[in-house]
This record gives structure tokens, sequence and C-alpha cells, in this order.
């Protein structure tokens, strides 16, 4: 049961970040490359159009995390407090960007609100990766200080940053290096995908400068996923123990690989579909690895005295699982449903669809 | 540690408040939506098309205040009542995830639809997109009133030894007899909103000769919805909650009512008056003797125990605030429903269009639904207190134990500057598309 919620949790956030990436994706790629009006306009229309359709899915992560996993929940949003109230503020000020910058037609009121929108879904970007970061590195829950517990076991509280800004201090902070690197990691996958969307559902004058923009990106991610390999494996030497108990396991980073090895190809495709695939890829195995990685645990301790947070120990009750999944099953056929009528009705290229309005 | 519950509360107190004024619209205005594109596909007159679309883009500028205000909300159960997360998660975890699934996702789809979908569907889709809308909105206030009605009136849980609720029977979440009366009552207090807001931009542009044809049309509409809800708001609905405030939580029925000495031959209702916590009294009250006995229990001698029958602790903790917003949602909606009757008696005799005092008394009248909306809900919060979950869990035991109250006082002030400047963003963008007014079909 707790396995049933814990994959459909992964599976949500998992579409979250491949459709919402995209949005953060083409808000970075917006901030940098966009120089002209009509593209600034086609850029975040293409990502205006769904934003809340593709937010919707962080809220329902944390309804269904709520749910299943109240003891990890509240765990982990009180102890990534400020962080966490930062991606809030972030999100209202990605929202309003794209929603406000078409209200009046004056230059720096849209100057303005591209600029909300690229800085917020760069720094969303960079925040998401720096989350994921953090989570993997683990933290000193129970708040342990001469081997005893401040609070109950469960619980911690991280500061933004830590003097030593090391992960391997007795006490990091949310943002050290190591998180910087996953967060930079983040930021460039997402523009990687955001420009394959802007590629995908515009005529901008900037797509075909786009795919070599992809092409160096490219390059960057693979050396940096190399690096943060190695560091990763230093701050916490089993991590990928899982991998060899359960060979099955490394589909996972298979996925992630063909994704950055295809990407090397980007100007060869035959079609823009095949390469957003790609980029898809990407996040899907970039994020399920590193779930596989920790699997059962979902947040690791960096003591010894208070013993991880795993999906077993976090878990509400049986019977509330099991009465949800009657309702979740029907809620994720009802979702399928929209879906395939929202891409029926809206897909080809933005620009060239009459919406009459 | 009691710094850092009063930060919390007033994190939280804050930030509701602030979502709350745009669902009220969002729910009501999704319904006059639906029903001017309804009377469009049945008469065809391209004037209720106009409307529907003129609504619409107020709809989505609210909408997204609505959205972006609303996410804090859901992350602040984890942020800053961890320890009520973790206690009850199993239970209101159920309902708050289904608003998630059921809701947001419908809402927010065909949202997108509705607004670009006009030429790439035909009318009657177009129809069918603003009615799930609709569809979502509202039940996004089921599920988020089954939430709160459970911890007004908890059922269908066990508590175990270690403090944790959990769920025990899923069905009994929505047949909470708190349920139906507050969806109720609520769904129209937030009609109420809506039709006073159509109504005052109608007075408006009747008032400034402009767009007439337009104004006498949301006038008209405004009135007759705006008649029928604020009746349905006082009766049956608010007297209904009423008697389950009575049944189930005695001690806020007491303080919100005002009543501290119980009153052996039934009970008065108090009209006007002033706490004073010191003497136990109000003070300049003015009051009728019995009819709260009456209006409650039907029975004029009926007995209804007084603050002096409970404990202090289990006494709300700000019975005047408690019961000035009690007072202040019945006294408006009193208020309402003179003004509606008296704008349709002169609809009626076709004169409403001439009389200007009253035109701009329904201009001018519309911030007033929005204060009585969130006034009652703090009658149901502050009345709730001292406890989170009612009886059961003491609001002080459910913060979370690691977030000091310098924290949480950082976030509550970056809170309210994000928040002005929302709002301020919200009147700005909101007046001017009432401004340019709904424009006729050019092509
Ligand atoms: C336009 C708004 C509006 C108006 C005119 C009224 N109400 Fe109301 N009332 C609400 C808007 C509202 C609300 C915001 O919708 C509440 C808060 C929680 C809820 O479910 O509905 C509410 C709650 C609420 C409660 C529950 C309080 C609790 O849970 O402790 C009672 C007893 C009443 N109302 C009674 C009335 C009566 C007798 C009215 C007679 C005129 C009335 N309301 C008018
Ligand atoms: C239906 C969903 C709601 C839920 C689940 C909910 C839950 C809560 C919680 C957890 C608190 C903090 C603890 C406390 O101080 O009691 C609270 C306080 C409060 N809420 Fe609500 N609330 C809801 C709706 C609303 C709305 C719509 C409003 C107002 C517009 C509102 C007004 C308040 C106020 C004013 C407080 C502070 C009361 C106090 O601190 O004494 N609530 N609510
Ligand atoms: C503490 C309680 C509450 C939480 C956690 C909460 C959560 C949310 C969230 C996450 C959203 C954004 C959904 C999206 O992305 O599309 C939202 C919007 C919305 N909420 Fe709330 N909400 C609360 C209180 C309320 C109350 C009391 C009502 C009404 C009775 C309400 C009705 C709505 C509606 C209709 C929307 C759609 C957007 C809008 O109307 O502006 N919510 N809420």
């Amino acid at each position: 049961m707790e396995l049933f919620w814990y994959l459909a949790i992964a599976i949500v956030l998992t579409m979250f970040f491949i459709l919402d990436g995209y949005d953060f994706g083409t808000g970075i790629i917006h901030l940098f490359f966009a120089k002209e009006e009509k593209d600034k306009e086609v850029i975040t229309k293409s990502a205006g159009l769904f934003w809340d359709s593709n937010e919707v899915w962080l809220v329902a992560a944390g309804g269904m995390l709520f749910m299943a996993f109240p003891t990890f929940y509240a765990s982990v949003f009180s102890g990534f407090y400020l962080p966490l109230i930062l991606v809030l503020w972030l999100i209202i000020f990605r929202a309003i960007g794209l929603e406000l910058r078409g209200q009046f037609k004056f230059q720096m009121w849209k100057d303005i609100w591209d600029a909300s929108f690229g800085v917020s879904s760069l720094l969303l970007a960079l925040f998401f990766g720096i989350a994921l970061g953090n989570i993997v590195r683990g933290v000193n829950l129970g708040g342990v200080e001469k081997g005893e517990s401040v609070y109950e076991g469960h619980y911690f509280f991280l500061p933004l940053w830590d003097s030593s800004f090391s992960p391997l201090s007795k006490t990091p902070g949310v943002i050290d290096w190591f998180t910087i690197v996953i967060g930079i990691i983040s930021v460039v996958t997402l523009a990687i995908h955001g420009a394959n969307w802007i590629i995908l559902k515009t005529n901008s004058s900037i797509n075909k400068k786009l795919k070599g923009v992809i092409l160096k990106l490219n390059i960057v991610l693979a050396t940096l996923t190399i690096f943060s390999l190695i560091v990763w494996k230093i701050i916490n030497p089993n991590s990928f123990d899982n991998f060899i108990d359960k060979p099955y396991l490394l589909v996972f980073p298979i996925i992630y690989l063909t994704g950055l090895i295809g990407l090397f190809f980007v100007k060869k495709l035959k079609k823009d579909i095949y390469s957003f695939a790609l980029s898809c890829l990407l996040i899907i195995g970039g994020i399920t690895s590193s779930l596989a990685s920790l699997f059962p645990i979902l947040l690791p301790s960096v003591n010894t005295v208070n013993e991880p947070l795993t999906i077993y120990n976090t878990a509400a009750p049986e019977y509330g699982l099991s009465v949800a999944i009657n309702w979740g099953i029907i809620g994720f056929i009802l979702l399928f449903v929209y879906m395939i009528i929202q891409k029926r009705l809206m897909g080809g290229k933005i620009d060239t669809m009459d919406y009459g309005h | 540690m009691e710094d850092m519950l009063f930060y919390d509360r007033l994190q939280f107190a804050f930030t509701i408040t602030f979502h709350y004024i745009f669902p009220q619209l969002t729910m009501g205005l999704s319904l006059l939506i639906v029903f001017f594109k309804g009377k469009y596909l049945r008469n065809n007159i391209e004037k209720y098309n106009d409307a529907a679309k003129f609504f619409m883009k107020i709809f989505a500028i609210n909408f997204t205040m609505g959205v972006v205000t609303g996410i804090p909300m859901e992350f602040q159960f984890g942020t800053n009542w961890a320890k009520f997360s973790e206690l009850t998660g199993s239970v209101i975890g159920q309902t708050l995830a289904m608003e998630g699934m059921f809701s947001f996702f419908l809402e927010s789809s065909f949202l997108a639809l509705f607004i670009f979908g006009e030429k790439l569907m035909g009318q009657k889709l177009h129809f069918l997109t603003g009615f799930l809308v609709f569809l979502g909105s509202w039940a996004s206030g089921w599920f988020i009133l089954a939430t709160n009605a459970w911890m007004q009136h908890p059922v269908g849980y066990e508590i175990l030894d270690n403090g944790k609720f959990v769920l025990e029977n899923f069905s009994a979440l929505f047949s909470n007899p708190w349920l139906i009366p507050a969806f109720l009552h609520n769904q129209l207090a937030s009609v109420v909103t809506s039709s006073f807001v159509v109504a005052s931009i109608g007075a408006f542009y009747v008032l400034r000769n402009k767009q007439t044809e337009y104004g006498k049309l949301f006038l008209k509409t405004g009135v007759i919805f705006g008649l029928v809800s604020s009746l349905l708001v006082a009766f049956p609905t608010g007297d209904w909650n009423a008697k389950n405030v009575a049944k189930y939580q005695p001690a806020s029925f007491a303080a919100m009512e005002g009543i501290f000495e119980t009153e052996v031959a039934g009970a008065e209702i108090v009209l006007i008056g002033q706490p004073n916590m010191v003497e136990k009294k109000l003070d300049n009250k003015i009051a009728v003797p019995n009819i709260l006995s009456f209006l409650t229990y039907q029975e004029w001698d009926r007995q209804i125990p007084g603050m002096d029958h409970f404990k202090k602790e289990e006494l709300p903790d700000n019975i005047p605030a408690l019961y000035y917003s009690y007072h202040i949602m019945v006294g408006l909606g009193t208020i309402f429903i003179g003004v509606m009757f008296l704008s349709a008696f002169f609809l009626w005799r076709k004169k409403l269009y001439n009389i200007k005092p009253l035109l701009w008394t329904i201009m001018f009248l519309v911030p007033f639904p929005y204060i009585a909306n969130l006034t009652g809900w703090y009658t149901a919060e502050l009345g709730r207190q001292p406890y989170l979950v009612y009886g059961l869990l003491r609001t002080a035991d459910g913060i979370s134990p690691t977030v000091s109250s310098g924290n949480t006082l950082f976030t509550l002030l970056g809170f309210v500057a994000l928040y002005m400047l929302l709002g301020l963003l919200f009147l700005v963008l909101v007046g001017k598309t009432i401004n340019e007014g709904p424009k006729p079909q050019t092509h």
C-alpha cells in the first residue's frame, strides 16, 4: 500500500517536472535569448497557456503527500521552511509575470513582467535542484547535538546555509556547494527542455539558434553529471548500493543516459517532437534514478542517533491508504481524459492558432 | 512558545483571509457566467455572449490571484502546522488530496479552453467547458469545507495511543452533519458576492451613461440573483448553521451571541452591545427577550447555556472579536436583503434604472459582501478556538516544533508585502477591465 502511493506520488512529481518544467525552461530561455518583441510574445504565450494546469501537479503531489505520508510531509515542510516559502514567492512572481504582461501595451510594463517570469523561473529551477540535492545528501534529523536529539527524532530545521557551505559539515545548510551543483544541473536540464518546447510549439525566429544552444548546454550537463556523481559517492558512500543489489533499477540511469546521448544529435533529428521526448527522458531518468538510489528511504539522516525517514515509518495507516486508492484511480482516469481533450484541441504551433480572442 | 503560536496564527489568518477574497468571487461568478452563456445558447442574442466574455476577463484575473494565494495555503499546513499535519494527515489529507485531484485539475484544464477556445470549439462545447469550470470551483469549495467541517465537528476517526488521528470511516467525512449546511451557506454567500459585483458594475455603467445597454442587463441579473441568494443565505442556511453551532459547540454559541449569563426563562437576542470582558456583561445593550430561544429551538422559554456555564479553557480565547464578527455578518445580511428587496421591487415596476440614490447605493455596496464572507469565516474559526480539532486537539499543540518565531515573522512580513502588491495589481487590472467595458463583436 505504501508502495502504491510512493509510486503514485513519484509519477505525479515527475509529471510536474516534465510539464511545468518546460514552463520554467521557457522562462530561462526567454530571459537569456529572446530579444525581439515578437519572439518574447510567442514564447511567453507558449508557457502562458497551460502553466496553471501544469502547476496543479505540484499541488496534487502536495495533497497526496499529506494524505499518504503525513509524518514525512510535516517533517520536510517545516524543516525546509525558508526555502519552501521562497519557492512559494517565486511561484507567485512566475505566475503573475505570465498573466500580467499582456494586460497593458506599453513597453516598460512588459519588461517588468518578462523579468519577473524569467528570473523567477530560473530561481525556481535552481531551488528545485537544490531541494533534490538536500534530499539525497540527508539532514540532521532530530537536530542532534553532542549525541542527543533536540527535537523529536523525525523533525529537523535547516538554515539556508552554514558558514562552511560544505555538504560534509556536521550541520549542513540548505545551500552548500554540492546542492548548488545539483541546482545548476536542474537549471541546465530545464533550459534544454524549455528550448525544445519553444522549438516544438512556436515558429519563433530563434528556433534555429536554440538547437545550437541545446547542444552546448548538453555538453555542460554531461560534465556536471559526471562531477556530481563523484561527489555524491564521496558524501554518501553507499549511495549506489541499491543499483548493485537490484540491478533492474539500472533502467532509470539508462533512461537518463539515453536522453543525454540522444540530445547530442539534436540537429540531425527528423522531428522536433523527438528532441522534446529526449529531454523528457532526461527529467524522468534524473528523478527516478535519485529516488531509486534512496529507496525505501525518503530522507536520509546524517547522524547515527535517528533513523532515516522511510516510506514505512512515515506512512498513514492502512485503511486510509486503501480507500484512497479507489478515488485515486478514478481521479487518474479523469485526469487522463482532460489531458487528451486539451491536447486534441490545443495541439500544433501556438502562434498560428486562431483563438478568436 | 507563546509568540511562536501567535505568529503562526497571524500568518495563517492573514494568508487565508487574503486567499478567500478571490475564491468567493470565482465560485459565484462562474455560476453567473454559465447563466449568461446558457442564455446566449438559447436566445442567440449577442449581448449575453458579450456579458459572458466580459466577466470571463474579470474571472481570469481573479482566478490567477486565487491560485497564487491558494498554493501557500496548501503548503502552510506542513510549514507552520507540522504537528497538526502529522497527527491528522490520515484524515484530512483525504479531502485535501481529493480537492487537488477532482477540482483543481478540472478547473484549470478547462479554464484555458474556455478562455482561448471559443472559435476552436463552437458554442455548445464552449458552454460545456464553462460549465466544467463552474463544477470544478464548486467541487473545490465542497472538499475544503469537508476539511473544515471535520475540524469543527470531527467524525469517522479513531485516536491512537501516540495521539494520531486515524481515519476509520471514509464516507463519514462527507456525511458529516456540519458539512451540508456549511457548504450551502458558504456557496450561497459567494453567489451574494458575485451578484453584488455584477449589479455594481451595472449600476456604474448606467450612472456613467456609457454602455448602458450592458449596464441594464448586469443590474437586472445582479439584482435578481442577489435577492434570491441573500434570502437563502439567511434562511434556511444561516439559521441551520446557527442551530448546528448551538448543538455541537455550545460554548462558541454563547460567545458569538454575547450571552454572558444563562437566563432561566429563555434567551434574548442581542442586536447591539459591546462585550465588557472585565465585568462580564454587554455595555449599551439593546436586546429582544426570548427570541434567541425561539429561533434556535422554536421554544420561547428554552434555556440556553451562557458563558458562565463553561470553564475558561473551553471558551474561545477572543470573545469580543468572535461576537463582533458574528454580528457584522448577520447585520450585513439583513441590510443586503433590504437593499435587494427594494431594488427588485423597482426593477419590477421598471423604475430602477432612474432612481439614482439606489444605483449609487448598489454601486458602493460592493465591499460589504466580502466583509460579510470574511467575518463569517472569522466567526467559524474564532469560535473553534481554543481547538484546532474541536474538543480534541488544542491549537497550541499543532504548530511546527522546529520553526522559530523569528522565521515566521520574517515570512509573515514577506507575505504582507507581496500580497499588498498583488492586491494593488488586482484593483488596477479589474478597474481597467471595467472601464473598457464589454466590447461588442467587431468581427
Ligand atoms: C455574504 C456573506 C454572508 C452572509 C450575508 C451571512 N453569512 Fe453566515 N457565513 C458566511 C457568510 C455569510 C460564510 C463566510 O460563508 C460562513 C463561514 C463558514 C461557512 O461555512 O460559511 C458563514 C458561517 C455562518 C455560521 C457558522 C459559524 C460557525 O461555524 O461557528 C453561522 C451560524 C452563520 N453563518 C449564520 C448566518 C446568519 C444567521 C445569517 C443571517 C443573515 C448569515 N450567516 C449571513
Ligand atoms: C476551509 C478551510 C479552512 C481550514 C482547513 C482552516 C484551518 C485553519 C487553521 C489550521 C488555522 C490555524 C489555527 C488557529 O488559529 O485556529 C486557522 C485559523 C484561522 N482561520 Fe481558518 N481555515 C479555513 C478557512 C478559513 C477562511 C476562508 C478564513 C477567512 C476568510 C479563515 C480564517 C481564519 C482566521 C481568522 C484564523 C485565525 C484564528 C485565530 O488565530 O484565532 N479560515 N484556520
Ligand atoms: C486552508 C484552506 C485552503 C487551502 C489549503 C486552499 C488551497 C488552494 C490551492 C492550492 C489553490 C490553487 C489551485 C490551483 O492551482 O488551481 C486554491 C484555489 C482555490 N480555492 Fe483555496 N484553499 C483553501 C481555502 C479555500 C476556501 C475556504 C475555499 C472556498 C470555500 C477555497 C476555494 C478555492 C477555489 C474556488 C479556488 C480556485 C481558484 C480561485 O478561486 O481563485 N479555498 N486553493
